[in-house]
């Protein structure tokens, strides 16, 4: 009767839109990340007036750009963990195209503002990295790859994608940029594992890693300078690394209070590479083990959750998305307590940095989009099982 | 259920017998394949999965720990520097001989404005000038409401004015670190610290610059961080100080006297025990110099070790010592004292009329300008100056205050015959208290040359510059003009002082002598037979207005103040008095 009256109520092909992607969405993941992102406003607050002085800026002139940034990147994490994974995919091999014709022309328009390596973009207001937004696009373009190769009569993924591997580490190498050539080549060989790469090939490509290392640490000063930096048994106190060790034993476990650390005025990059020396210093081991936990459960929480992905497509590119933000943060701060030779790395979502932070955003958005819980085929499994028994 | 055929060609070959399409079989078997596959690399794929994670979690854990164990331990080495504070204060004590304070540090804070900051310049203008009484309201709302961006308001505050500032609570009133320099003491030996500064100032720190005496001569090394905060050790004697000081003060208003010095000292190291000068200041506040008038008449000026003067007949002791020396006379000989003593168209006059002759040692008990004048005629200009010289009078002291090389003696520009019968007795050389002591120091010690110097341990015996002898000889004379000569009223019993008065007429600065302003200076030796300590003591312009006649000569002025001194110094210098042991009881003790 009531149709007859109003006409038929309109059908929904599917569950409306942000209902099923908050139902689907892993939100212990995405709060880990906001809190991440506060944690980083809140180092900025500390560790960037110091830049902003020598700069000429007011005080929290850093902090308002994070904030800026920081809200810039939060959209785009929305906006991408709310795609399908077919769009993500799409996106992805399409930002990755861009970003490699970004990364080619950077020796022509690029510009090194007197860091000694050309890896930028100067746009005036803002810088763009374009190895920071390569690293998601190639993710997902060599996961599609793997994950094609796995078809029956599929394309020559695996070889296909370690050319491409090899392409971007060889332009990478060449600005140079070796740390985020070795975030390329182990994104890959991550990938590489999971798709169910050959233990005897794993062995050798260890090999290949070490004998790799020992040619760039005979033909590159710069390199060799490092290693020998980190093989000394005793700090520095004047170097980089002397100040941050300094710092994070300073702190202690409650550190030395707000706005009390000193560490700040001595490194120049206390705002990207060496934030958690901040943490350290200003608020103690309490923070910084806060700010691990909060990694590890983005990282393993993300893993746990691809365990039970039967696309291969999503869990590669899950895999090696969730495994590179990991790494990010592990050599930054394996760096800061001398676990690793110093290499610069920023701390993701935590460290200042606009390419870095929306970079940032479009890989957690991905990683966030491709955890989605979906059907997995869960009833085929019980039936199947409950068939075999 | 559906069972996979063991041979998938089978039903193909089936379905075609059957003229079905194989097609839809083979893209089965083919799905089915497909399916087997991707279960096989999803299992393959969830161990390498879960190993992963375990991996993760292991390198956090790793890290994790290694923050805690850093975090844990000490800093190994000490901070750097930070670029921030690049004024480093931290500046060495200053302690007497033993050890006591007589400047440190302490810190306290400067008061600074930054008016863009300021919410209301008039309300914190009011305040202010209520909480500082020198402060102008007036003056600092111009100040806060004009174009300046930052201005000091006070350079040193104390931590009750600071809560009052901070109770006004504008965010444009800012406070800066400041380590100031404290003298406990006061004014006690205000003239040897001098007193500091500061010199360069930042917002966060100043450095203290010392202005005059040891603070100035030693800046450099206070200011040393390689000292290690190492106090520099004078060899002041902080009660003696206290005790000279005081007694000199007192003294000094008995007498009305314009100003007036004291030099104690070490007599066989030259170390000064006690150095004062009046009048004085604090060197807390230190005051601005004069920048009209005579600057010898500031109290900033040190008139023990700056200023010169006549010294009048103390010079006598010299003139004699040297003629013993050189065998001229012995104390016994007799020299003509007729007077007055004519030598072109100078006459040399004495105070009293001593008769036709008197005895060497009469001479300088009884001090006769006639008898000085005749002993240094047998000795000769040449001589005398290279004597005196020997003694330290020709060039000024080397102690260690940035004031004593101002004190350099002034000299007759050409030596002749009658400069050196008036420098015999003390006129026609200036020279400061401080060369007076340590001339006497040396003359008494047994002939040793005496440097002075105000660091503890520092002080040397030099060479020799009379013989034993005659040292013993000049002692016995001294002891004499206290016991029975010029200086009775100086007499302490049991510390058999020997000394010498001088009372020289003060020259007029146009030329010739007042006939009623004297010097009046004390010198002594304690105890005359095994010197100890040298004491001068010198008054100026001083007037004993007891007796119906005025008094001003040194005998009655210098000479009791200096008794006084050394009846309270002495014990505390450690000197025990000899005191004569009392007869007997006229019990012979016999042994058996």
């Amino acid at each position: 009767m009531t149709e007859m009256v109003y006409g038929t109520a309109p059908i929904r092909a599917g569950e409306p839109v942000l209902p099923r992607w908050w139902r689907t969405v892993d939100k212990w993941a995405m709060s880990c990340i906001l809190m991440l992102f506060g944690v980083g406003l809140l180092l900025g607050l500390a560790a960037s007036p110091p830049l902003a002085a020598k700069n000429g800026f007011d005080a929290f002139h850093y902090v308002e750009r994070q904030v800026v940034f920081g809200t810039m990147a939060l959209a785009t994490m929305l906006v991408f963990s709310m795609m399908s994974p077919d769009l993500v995919r799409r996106l992805g091999v399409l930002g990755f195209f861009a970003a490699f014709a970004a990364l080619a022309l950077l020796p022509v328009f690029g510009t090194d503002f007197g860091k000694g390596a050309v890896r930028w973009y100067s746009l005036g207001f803002a810088s763009v990295q374009p190895s920071e937004f390569l690293k998601p696009g190639f993710i997902v373009l060599a996961a599609w790859m793997m994950a094609a190769a796995q078809e029956l009569n599929g394309p020559p993924g695996r070889a296909m994608s370690l050319g491409v591997a090899l392409t971007v580490v060889l332009f990478l190498a060449f600005q140079p940029d070796f740390g985020q050539a070795a975030l390329i080549l182990f994104a890959w060989g991550v990938m590489y594992f999971v798709a169910g790469a050959p233990f005897l090939l794993l062995v050798g490509m260890a090999g290949a890693v070490v004998a790799g290392g020992t040619l760039a640490y005979e033909h590159s000063e710069h390199f060799a300078r490092r290693i020998d930096g980190f093989l000394t048994p005793e700090i520095d106190p004047r170097t980089q690394l002397g100040y941050a060790v300094n710092a994070i034993q300073e702190g202690g476990f409650f550190g030395v209070g707000v706005g009390e650390g000193q560490v700040k005025w001595s490194l120049p990059d206390a705002h990207t590479d060496f934030i958690i020396a901040v943490a350290a210093e200003e608020y103690g081991l309490v923070l910084v083990a806060a700010i691990i936990l909060l990694y590890a459960v983005i990282v393993i929480r993300s893993l746990f959750r691809l365990l039970r992905e039967r696309d291969t497509f999503i869990r590669l590119a899950g895999t090696g998305l969730a495994c590179t933000f990991a790494v990010q943060a592990l050599i930054n701060m394996g760096v800061a307590v001398k676990l690793l030779p110093a290499k610069g790395m920023t701390l993701p979502f935590v460290s200042y940095g606009g390419s870095s932070l929306i970079a940032g955003g479009i890989t957690v958005g991905m990683l966030l989009a491709l955890t989605r819980t979906r059907p997995q085929g869960e009833i085929g499994d019980i039936l199947r099982l409950r068939g075999r028994a | 259920m559906i069972r996979t055929p063991l041979r998938p060609l089978a039903r193909i070959l089936q379905a075609r017998a059957r003229g079905e399409n194989p097609a839809a079989i083979e893209r089965e078997n083919l799905a089915l394949r497909h399916e087997r596959m991707r279960d096989q690399a999803r299992d393959r794929a969830e161990g390498r999965l879960l190993m992963l994670g375990v991996m993760f979690f292991a390198a956090f854990l790793v890290v994790g720990v290694r923050m805690g164990s850093l975090a844990a331990s000490d800093p190994s080495e000490p901070r750097a520097a930070t670029p921030g504070a690049a004024i480093v204060a931290q500046r060495a004590d200053i302690t007497d001989r033993n050890g006591n304070i007589l400047a440190t540090n302490l810190a306290t804070h400067a008061l600074y404005a930054q008016p863009p900051n300021m919410i209301e310049p008039g309300r914190v203008a009011r305040e202010l000038a209520a909480i500082f009484p020198d402060l102008d309201e007036a003056d600092l709302l111009k100040d806060f409401t004009g174009k300046r961006k930052f201005l000091w308001i006070k350079k040193k505050i104390s931590p009750e004015q600071m809560q009052r500032v901070h109770d006004i609570g504008d965010p444009g009133l800012m406070f800066g670190p400041r380590e100031m320099r404290l003298y406990p003491n006061g004014r006690l030996a205000s003239h040897v610290l001098g007193g500091s500064g500061f010199g360069r100032e930042g917002v966060s720190s100043a450095e203290v610059v010392g202005r005059a005496g040891v603070e100035k001569a030693f800046d450099g090394w206070l200011r040393d961080p390689a000292n290690g905060g190492q106090p520099l050790r004078l060899s002041l004697d902080l009660t003696v100080q206290a005790a000279v000081e005081q007694v000199l003060a007192g003294g000094m208003r008995l007498l009305d006297a314009r100003g007036a010095a004291a030099v104690l000292m070490d007599a066989q190291t030259g170390e000064v025990v006690s150095l004062v000068s009046l009048p004085d200041f604090d060197p807390n506040e230190r005051p601005r110099p004069l920048t009209k008038g005579d600057p010898s008449e500031s109290p900033l000026f040190n008139r023990a070790v700056q200023g010169v003067y006549e010294l009048g007949s103390t010079f006598k002791t010299f003139t004699v010592a040297q003629a013993l020396e050189e065998g001229i006379v012995t104390p016994a000989t007799m020299i003509e004292t007729k007077g007055p003593l004519v030598w072109g168209r100078h006459r040399i006059r004495d105070f009293h009329n001593y008769g036709p002759q008197l005895s060497v040692t009469d001479v300088l008990v009884k001090s006769s300008n006639i008898g000085t004048a005749r002993i240094v005629q047998r000795i000769g200009a040449e001589r005398q100056r290279d004597f005196l010289g020997r003694l330290g009078f020709l060039e000024a002291t080397g102690l260690e205050l940035v004031e004593a090389p101002s004190g350099k003696p002034l000299l007759p520009p050409k030596w002749t015959e009658i400069s050196m019968m008036t420098i015999s007795y003390g006129h026609g050389l200036s020279a400061s208290p401080l060369h007076l002591a340590a001339a006497y120091a040396t003359v008494a010690n047994g002939g040793y040359r005496v440097t002075p110097t105000i660091l503890a341990g520092q002080g040397r015996r030099g060479e020799r510059v009379i013989s034993e002898a005659t040292s013993a000889a000049i002692r016995t004379m001294l002891r004499q003009v206290v016991s029975r000569g010029t200086a009775t009223l100086a007499d302490v019993p049991g510390y058999a002082v020997g000394g010498k008065t001088g009372t020289a007429d003060k020259p007029k600065p146009t030329g010739g002598y007042y006939k009623d302003k004297v010097l009046a200076t004390f010198v002594s030796v304690f105890p005359a037979n095994a010197p100890r300590y040298v004491l001068v003591v010198s008054l100026d312009e001083p007037e004993d207005r007891t007796g119906p006649e005025h008094r001003r000569t040194a005998g009655w002025t210098a000479a009791p103040v200096a008794g006084e001194i050394i009846r309270r110094a002495a014990p505390l210098l450690g000197l025990r008095p000899e005191i004569e042991t009392a007869g007997g009881f006229g019990v012979t003790l016999a042994a058996n």
